[in-house]
């Protein structure tokens, strides 16, 4: 019988080791798997590479996570914000490489790489400094950038619920990367507030069925 | 601003700039508006009008801010402040939202600008000088994807300098993109032929908006 569904959130990261890349889902606040990310804290693994839109906020998840000088190299496309601090200090010591993508591009690296695609043109950053070095064609007149796609070890997600075959559904915007992240990784983990019995997920709302999933596990909701 | 004698002519405030690029927005369009000064155009969308605002973090039909104690922070905006979504919204993953976006399937973006070039070249996510943190989001995404790129700024800088340019200082966000430009001082149309003048505030002349914007304009 298979059961993705993971005892605990130690359990569920245990395969993580030095030097991965890891995908972690979330807008700001929305999506972001607070729990998984305050999980792989602990387990003090070095030289990983962090898929995420930002590069975390105040002293809490992602941004607690580089402060212990687990990351080297971030791949993101809004790294500043008012509250960026910890990812500031890093980037400016040098002690944090970042190489920063256009959120659409974001995206669909992170999709080209689910989807089996080699790469792929785009219009996007044509004749800016984001596309220097970089491969362009002109099609039909206009100017394109050939960027590839973006593998990872692990995706870390959070969804609203999950099943034991790893269906997931999604809540509101919420959603924002964590699908296409899941498909994206060689191990997806998502966290998930509800845990249900096989079939009690109507198979039209699902948003990430199984094969997308390796690990689902249980958080509490936070008050919050 | 210009440093002559007395001003013949009022600029418009900020609510009159979003009011003027909300007149431009039909029935039916889907928009993007960027962060910052654009988001003001919802405000003054006509309220007879559908017109479908698209956030890139993945909504369409997205609505104002909500009531102080209602807000839910699975529904926020591309600036993370809290929105609501309307009735016949929809949430979506970010390779659909970014397909929307850079696919041709928004009619408009309005964004904010640091420059515009006479050629339409648009410079907004990155000040360039080497102590700055770029960070550039969906910026070049809207940029290049929408079918028209709006941009709404201040005609000038602090400083009193023009934000239209010959050519961008600073680092661009995408080339040849920008199809009209709300500012202050007036409404200008990007076209092969140059910069025309669609409306401008009363009392200003042709002559001082060439002089203020330092570029050609019809």
């Amino acid at each position: 019988m298979i059961n993705k569904i993971s005892p605990s959130i130690e359990a569920a990261l245990a395969e993580l080791q030095d030097g991965a890349t890891v995908m972690i889902g979330g807008f700001g606040g929305a999506g972001m798997p607070s729990e998984l990310i305050d999980g792989l804290i602990p387990l003090n693994r070095k030289h990983l590479t962090i898929v995420n839109n930002n590069a975390g906020n105040g002293d809490y998840g992602l941004a607690a996570l580089m402060k212990t000088g687990a990351v080297s190299k971030i791949i993101c496309s809004f790294p500043r914000q008012a509250d960026s601090h910890v990812f500031d200090g890093l980037y400016r010591s040098g002690k944090l490489e970042l190489e920063l993508v256009p959120q659409g591009n974001l995206a669909e690296r992170i999709r080209a790489a689910g989807a089996g695609i080699g790469g792929f043109f785009t219009p996007t950053g044509y004749g800016t400094e984001l596309a220097r070095g970089k491969e362009t064609r002109i099609i039909d007149g206009r100017g394109y950038v050939f960027e590839t796609p973006i593998h990872a070890d692990f995706a870390l997600i959070k969804a609203e619920r999950g099943d034991r075959w790893g269906n997931l559904t999604f809540r509101k915007a919420a959603r924002n990367f964590g699908p296409v992240m899941a498909t994206a990784a060689k191990v997806s983990i998502a966290q998930v507030y509800e845990t249900v019995e096989l079939g009690a997920l109507d198979p039209e709302e699902i948003v990430s069925p199984g094969i997308f999933v390796t690990c689902v596990v249980k958080v509490a909701r936070s008050a919050a | 601003m210009s440093q002559t004698t007395t001003k013949t002519y009022t600029p418009r405030t900020r609510g009159q700039i979003a009011a003027r690029v909300a007149q431009d927005i039909p029935e039916g369009a889907y928009v993007n508006l960027g962060i910052g000064l654009p988001t003001l155009v919802a405000n003054h969308l006509p309220k007879d009008r559908d017109i479908f605002l698209h956030s890139e973090n993945g909504i369409l039909g997205m609505g104002p801010a909500p009531a102080k104690g209602d807000e839910d922070w699975d529904v926020i905006n591309a600036g993370k402040q809290p929105v609501t979504l309307l009735t016949g919204g929809a949430y979506f993953h970010h390779a659909d939202s970014f397909a929307m976006m850079r696919g041709g399937h928004l009619d408009f973006c309005v964004l904010g600008a640091f420059q515009v070039s006479e050629k339409g070249d648009l410079a907004n996510w990155h000040t360039g000088a080497p102590d700055a943190i770029p960070a550039v989001g969906g910026a070049m995404d809207l940029a290049v994807g929408a079918k028209k790129t709006f941009v709404m700024m201040e005609h000038c800088t602090k400083q009193g300098e023009s934000k239209i340019v010959a050519q961008c200082s600073y680092p661009l966000t995408a080339v040849a993109c920008v199809a009209r430009i709300y500012t202050d001082l007036a409404t200008i149309e990007v076209t092969s032929q140059g910069l025309k003048v669609v409306d401008k505030v009363d009392g200003l002349s042709m002559e001082e908006l060439v002089k203020i914007t330092g570029v050609a304009l019809q």
